[in-house]
């Protein structure tokens, strides 16, 4: 039996903690990278972290790329969406297909 | 191109020629499991897209009742309708095999089944925007999982497409035409040999011939 985990500033996660995710309110980078190396430890299915954080820890996150589980998705926090989880498919989608001929007119 | 030195033996030739066919039957799998591959990857890259900017949304939209919900109530009050959880999230994970490649499964079971029943909160000392909130991030919430499901699939499904697309090529214009290359040299150095025996069978025929012939008329 796998969890789910919540990674990122208090305000932006808290809520989810109401919904049964376990949350990590963090609050600097060097904590998020301590908590995030742990919860790759344990039993976590999927962790969800703030935008800002993933690409504060975008090194830690492309080492888990081509492993299955857990999964680490980006999502957008309090602080607005940086568009980064759309630039992340396209980047996908160039990365299969050699350049990006889906998504090109959007964005 | 037959850059790397070959012995133009037949033995060589028998094993290049079973090395080619290997090669030929290995690229066109290779080249069936990319496009299928592909096909598969982008049903699911859209899906994805799609579920990405649903969930943005939803979060954005729960970020602005929560943002309400904080204005309106004391910090205190809300840390502590937060900090008990009532609902939980239990993820069943497997494994899915997409042309050998493993994308993750989830199935998820919550602790209540009842939309209504997860405030984790009485509703005396908290705002009714607390409840809007933690509502519409519910409604996020099947989504968000499948979008993990989904993204995951995805990026592992582009890993595998590209690995794939390279041996494809790989085999296509360097391996196969190479050894293409070397069957040639060396049937070309064989019929050579061959023809370069025949002439001196030839050769040697004339002269054991003649050599006779002026035997005979010695004789006579």
């Amino acid at each position: 039996m796998y969890r789910v985990a919540v990674l990122g500033d208090r305000d932006s996660t808290y809520g989810f903690g109401a919904l049964g995710l376990t949350v990590f309110p963090v609050e600097e980078e060097e904590e998020a990278k301590r908590v995030l190396k742990e919860l790759l430890k344990e039993d976590y299915a999927i962790i969800y972290i703030t935008e800002y954080y993933a690409s504060k820890l975008s090194s830690l996150l492309d080492s888990h790329k081509n492993i299955a589980l857990p999964v680490i998705l980006p999502i957008p926090g309090i602080a607005g969406n940086t568009k980064n989880g759309v630039t992340r498919i396209k980047k996908m989608v160039e990365q299969a297909v050699g350049s990006d001929i889906i998504f090109r007119e959007e964005m | 191109m037959a850059s790397t030195h070959v012995n133009p033996t037949r033995m060589e030739l028998t094993k290049l020629k079973k090395k080619l066919s290997t090669a030929r039957r290995g690229h066109k799998l290779l080249k069936d499991k990319r496009d299928e591959l592909m096909r598969q990857f982008l049903i699911l890259v859209k899906e994805n897209m799609q579920l990405r900017k649903e969930v943005e949304e939803g979060i954005l939209h729960a970020n602005e009742n929560f943002a309400l919900a904080r204005a309106m109530m004391q910090e205190e009050f809300l840390d502590a309708a937060m900090m008990v959880p009532k609902q939980e999230v239990y993820l069943e994970a497997s494994t899915k095999n997409v042309m050998s490649v493993e994308i993750p499964n989830f199935e998820y079971h919550t602790k209540s089944s009842d939309l209504s029943d997860i405030y984790p909160y009485g509703y005396a000392f908290t705002s009714g925007d607390l409840d809007d909130a933690v509502h519409s991030l519910s409604v996020v919430l099947p989504k968000m999982l499948r979008l993990a499901e989904c993204e995951k699939g995805c990026q592992l499904m582009a890993a595998e497409i590209e690995k794939t697309r390279r041996r494809v090529n790989a085999l296509e214009h360097v391996l196969i035409p190479d050894m293409m290359e070397k069957i040639k040299y060396i049937m070309m150095k064989l019929d050579e040999n061959e023809r370069s025996t025949q002439i001196r069978l030839m050769k040697v025929k004339e002269l054991v011939l003649k050599d006779a012939l002026e035997e005979r008329k010695r004789k006579e």
